[in-house]
């Protein structure tokens, strides 16, 4: 695989760092039918700072990350975000890389980017996204031929072409293998701290979520069972002993010890 | 038989296995390319032998020879060529108008549920009535006119369309439709970037289903009910008890048949370069 390319090539095409959003939910409910999958939740997220959801599978994670993105509307309650806001100020990043098939890599980047860019700077801004990630000489291949780490790699030049001011995070992690999943998330930290979006990850992995989040929200029964700061300095080494006390917080919380 | 078949459009295709020597590769792909013709061209070398042997009589089967003498008589005078063109611009316009009405239908009642309500019942109650039980209906109406075979032959290929078009938009990935709605594209934008070319590949299985269809119509509409054209070239040629031209009249369908199946392939391939089963070996990393 290759290696991420250094910061300097995200520049100039790609969008001036526009920092992040903050995001106030407020009571929010949402029901599919008696099943209350998420019951009054408020959570405050302050512009630019990177959360990680986690809980048991089933939870109304996902549920969460929808509502946030718009993909679904509350049963009541409501999520506002600071700051003016445009369509694609808030992207959603999927478990699956759910690129299209029949465009290249570098067409897929650009479903992505702002429609107020057309022509070469479209294919501009799609390039300097996929440098970013590491992916520029692929440029020019069909999706079917990338490996999983690099498909979903492109999926995230793709969720940053228009310079979200808030990213959503579902699992995007989740089906890689353990090397390619520490290297994206070295890259998604990074692609963070650049350009100051307000984070939201969802995973189920404790150490993914301690070795990314200044703050870890712990969902359980439709409510916030923990809502825990990592304040940590960063970048953390893994397996350090204050990540290691925390996880052990996190985890006996968890299996309701 | 069944016309959604779902299979992938080049699954009988898969390349065989290939070799790294660049000299037994070509051999390997002329090898492939050309298998498919061993088979028909052994058995007219034994028809040749059998006829001129006098094991079979030329008034049942006349031999590939005299078939190709009676071909080159008719081409020089005209008549061929004139039938030929007559049958593949009938063919053609019926593919056309039911290929299109079907695309169109089946765009619409797989977009829409509303449409696919109210048209879908009645469209297969048409589809369990094979087309050529009505031609004694099409003579009626149409006499043996133009009309007739073009009638019939969009019948035939508006249903394998509609189907697999039907089909091919109802089974495009949900999770990129969403996709698509996320990142902000309006409706046109969907269909043209995510549902018409995840449908393609079904599509053009509908297109392979129609092409054989269309053909079978044709030779059969043209048989009971024409002036012009192959069949009823080789109905007239038996009339008369030239067997020759008989023979040579099917063996010209068979291949209209093939050319336009090799046609459909290369177009499939043109659109489709992106599905891993037209991907060149040696082009992924
Ligand atoms: N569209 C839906 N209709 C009905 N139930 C749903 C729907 N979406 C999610 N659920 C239910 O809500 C619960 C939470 O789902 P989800 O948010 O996907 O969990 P996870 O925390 O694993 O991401 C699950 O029990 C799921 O069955
Ligand atoms: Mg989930």
């Amino acid at each position: 695989m290759n290696a991420p390319a250094s910061p300097a090539a995200f520049s100039g095409a790609t969008a001036p760092a526009s920092g992040g959003l903050g995001v106030s939910i407020r009571r929010l409910s949402r029901h599919f039918g008696a099943k209350r999958v998420l019951e009054n939740v408020d959570l405050d997220i302050p512009a630019g700072q990177f959360v990680a959801i986690i809980g048991k599978s089933g939870c109304g994670k996902s549920t969460l990350l929808r509502l946030l993105a718009g993909l679904d509307t509350p049963t009541s309650g409501t999520i506002g975000f600071t700051g003016a806001r445009d369509d694609a100020a808030v992207r959603i990043m999927f478990q699956e890389p759910r690129l299209l098939p029949w465009q290249r890599v570098l067409a897929n980047v650009e479903v992505g980017a702002p429609a107020r860019l057309q022509g070469e700077e479209r294919h501009a801004r799609a390039r300097a996204l996929l440098a970013e990630v590491g992916l520029a000489e692929r440029a020019g291949e069909w999706p079917a031929v990338l490996s999983g780490g690099q498909r979903q790699r492109v999926a995230l030049a793709r969720a940053l072409a228009s310079g979200p001011r808030v990213l959503a995070l579902d699992e995007p992690l989740g089906a890689l293998d353990a090397l390619t999943r520490i290297e994206m998330q070295a890259l998604v930290e990074r692609i963070w701290r650049e350009q100051g979006f307000t984070a939201v990850l969802v995973t189920h992995d404790v150490a993914e979520a301690l070795a990314l989040a200044d703050r870890v929200i712990l969902i359980d029964q439709g409510r916030i069972a923990l809502d825990l700061d990592v304040p940590l300095s960063r970048p953390r080494r893994r397996g350090s002993p204050e990540l290691a006390a925390l996880e052990g917080q996190i985890l006996s919380r968890l299996l309701g010890g | 038989m069944s016309l959604a078949e779902t299979r992938s459009p080049a699954a009988d295709r898969l390349p065989t296995a290939r070799k790294t020597v660049p000299l037994r590769r070509r051999l390997a792909g002329l090898e492939g390319r050309l298998a498919g013709w061993v088979l028909p061209l052994l058995l007219v070398v034994l028809w040749e032998a059998l006829s001129r042997a006098g094991i079979i009589a030329p008034n049942v089967l006349p031999a590939p020879s005299a078939v190709a003498g009676a071909g080159w008589q008719a081409l020089k005078s005209g008549e061929l060529l004139h039938n030929m063109g007559v049958s593949t611009l009938r063919a053609l316009a019926g593919l056309a108008v039911g290929g299109l009405i079907g695309f169109v239908l089946g765009i619409a009642n797989g977009l829409w549920d509303l449409t696919f309500r109210y048209t879908d019942t009645t469209l297969q109650m048409i589809r369990n009535v094979p087309h050529l039980a009505l031609i004694p209906l099409v003579i009626l109406w149409f006499g043996i006119d133009e009309e007739a075979k073009l009638f019939l032959v969009s019948l035939g290929v508006f249903f394998p369309v509609y189907i697999n078009t039907l089909h091919g938009v109802r089974s495009v990935d949900p999770q990129l439709i969403e996709m698509g709605r996320v990142y902000g594209m309006s409706p046109f934008t969907l269909f043209r970037r995510i549902i018409l070319p995840g449908a393609l590949p079904s599509i053009f299985v509908g297109l392979r289903f129609a092409l054989g269809i269309m053909w079978l119509t044709l030779i059969v509409a043209e048989t009971i009910a024409a002036s012009s054209g192959l069949g009823y070239m080789a109905m007239q040629a038996r009339e008369f008890l030239l067997v020759d031209i008989v023979v040579l009249a099917i063996l010209i369908y068979a291949l209209l048949g093939k050319l336009a199946d090799v046609l459909t392939r290369q177009l499939e391939r043109a659109c489709l370069q992106w599905h891993p089963a037209f991907q060149k070996p040696g082009s992924a990393p």
